[in-house]
């Protein structure tokens, strides 16, 4: 499985898409759900709460573990993906689609300190 | 953490060419799940799903005196073995009652008993059963049988699968009831399992393990890892040694009274300690009546004090979270509990387990 080169990366597997309306959307990596396993519970932020970036934001459970998210920028949360709670398997099925929640960033610059594909296929090759 | 190499299993090569997810159990390499543990889990409940469990150790012990040795070893009493090829669940205790392990121990000729134990406590079990052969009968001969595999079958379509694959082996296992088992060829058939479900567990010389196992894969039955195994014995109520008790806790206290035989008067190790302790707690089966999943070592309150969960894992069967708890004594079936987990209390319910048998839940509504 590739690493998708249109998305930003943290260190502890959240990918971060920059959308045309100026919001980032936030899921798990492919990497990520794989090492979890088939997944069994989604817990996401509350609509409207803010985060620092690097904060404790939400959780996924898989049979195996928990294991929590964390924001991967600053900012208020305007959406959150539904689904997830019925359908926490969606995101093994497709980790890049099933995204968890949007954030509006307090501070857009924050992105460019996530990793990049490359810097971020070297950190799971790392930990392998 | 031991530093020392992994063990690896006569099916090792096996498990890498079906790709599976291998980790560390007990000292040994085994698979976790061959790509999705909860279609494993649905295989075993719907069908037919086999696991590699060659990591625990068969030990066979041998002598004119090895039923009066057992009488003393076990906290259950192998005199209930009449039939050969009938196998008894037993603790091996402390002289304090704390349990050493759980096995099955299978009387397979008046002078010819073979137990089987935990892959993580075998070097500690050996020692131990060595130990007590000295004091006790020592012309008893020990020998671990680390030249033997062993594949659980397991589902609703497992026997049948069996005899597909092997049809020889229909003939001497057909008959045979639950907790029994019998010779056929090269293998040792046993009605036994840890899935709640029907099925075999087959002992065999470690050299036929592949092509069984091979058999058993063209025959349909799919390979299911330790990460199903677990869900499904923890669904099925059974307990798991390292989790749901140790050396810490008495049978009585692990939900495990059923396997102590106090009925006859019989001097067996631990028997002295257990009678002196009063049990601090009871062992119970919880729902979680909110979202979430119940995992060891979470904490809990009831109304007649704390407790803490041993194992817990999300059902696939049930669709909800289930778990084993230690609660207070005074706790009954019915009353809720709040455990906490993270920052929330979540409600769940006391209930009597196991919470799935033969594929049918038996929750209360």
């Amino acid at each position: 499985m590739t690493v998708p080169t249109a998305l930003k990366y943290t260190e502890s597997h959240e990918w971060a898409r920059l959308e045309p309306d100026g919001s980032v959307t936030v899921g798990i990596t492919h990497h990520a759900q794989d090492r979890l396993g088939d997944l069994v519970y989604v817990e996401n932020p509350v609509l409207g709460k803010s985060f620092r970036k690097g904060q404790e934001c939400g959780v996924v459970e898989s049979v195996k573990a928990a294991s929590d998210i964390y924001a991967p920028v600053s900012g208020e949360v305007t959406a959150i993906n539904d689904e997830l709670s019925a359908s926490p398997e969606k995101i093994n099925q497709d980790a890049y689609a099933a995204w968890m929640f949007k954030l509006k960033p307090s501070d857009p610059g924050e992105l460019n300190s996530l990793l990049d594909a490359a810097g971020y296929q070297r950190l799971i090759e790392s930990e392998a | 953490m031991s530093t020392s190499p992994l063990g690896r299993t006569a099916l090792h090569d096996e498990h890498v060419r079906l790709g599976a997810r291998l980790t560390d159990f007990g000292g040994w390499e085994m698979p976790l799940h061959y790509g999705s543990q909860i279609e494993e889990h649905h295989r075993v409940r719907r069908a037919a799903g086999m696991f590699d469990v060659s990591h625990m150790l068969a030990i066979d012990l041998r002598g004119q005196a090895v039923r009066l040795f057992l009488r003393r070893l076990l906290a259950n009493d192998v005199v209930r073995l009449v039939l050969p090829g009938k196998a008894l669940y037993s603790c091996l205790l402390r002289e304090d009652g704390g349990i050493l392990d759980d096995l099955i121990a299978y009387f397979l000729a008046e002078d010819w008993f073979r137990l089987v134990v935990n892959a993580g406590t075998a070097d500690k079990d050996l020692a131990w059963i060595i130990a007590q052969r000295d004091r006790l009968a020592p012309e008893l001969a020990v020998q671990p049988r680390r030249d033997l595999a062993m594949i659980a079958v397991q589902g609703p379509e497992a026997r049948a699968s069996l005899w597909h694959a092997r049809p020889q082996t229909q003939a001497a296992s057909e008959a045979l009831a639950v907790f029994q088992g019998a010779h056929a060829g090269p293998l040792f058939v046993a009605r036994t399992g840890y899935t709640g479900e029907d099925g075999f567990e087959i002992i065999l010389p470690a050299s036929e393990a592949v092509p069984l196992w091979r058999d058993l894969l063209a025959a349909g039955v799919v390979p299911c890892g330790l990460g199903a195994r677990d869900t499904l014995r923890l669904e099925a109520g059974m307990s798991l040694y390292g989790q749901d008790m140790d050396e810490s806790v008495t049978p009585l206290e692990a939900g495990l009274a059923w396997t102590v035989a106090l009925k006859d008067y019989r001097d067996f190790i631990g028997r002295a300690g257990l009678e002196s302790r009063t049990p601090r707690f009871q062992l119970a089966g919880l729902v979680l009546r909110d979202k979430g999943v119940l995992r060891a070592h979470q904490k809990l309150r009831s109304t007649h004090g704390p407790g803490e969960i041993t194992s817990g894992t999300f059902s696939p069967t049930l669709g909800c979270s289930v778990a084993l708890a230690r609660v207070p004594l005074a706790c009954q079936p019915g009353e809720r509990v709040e455990v906490e987990i993270r920052d929330r209390r979540l409600q769940a319910e006391i209930v009597r387990y196991p919470f799935v048998r033969m594929g049918r839940s038996l929750l209360p509504d």
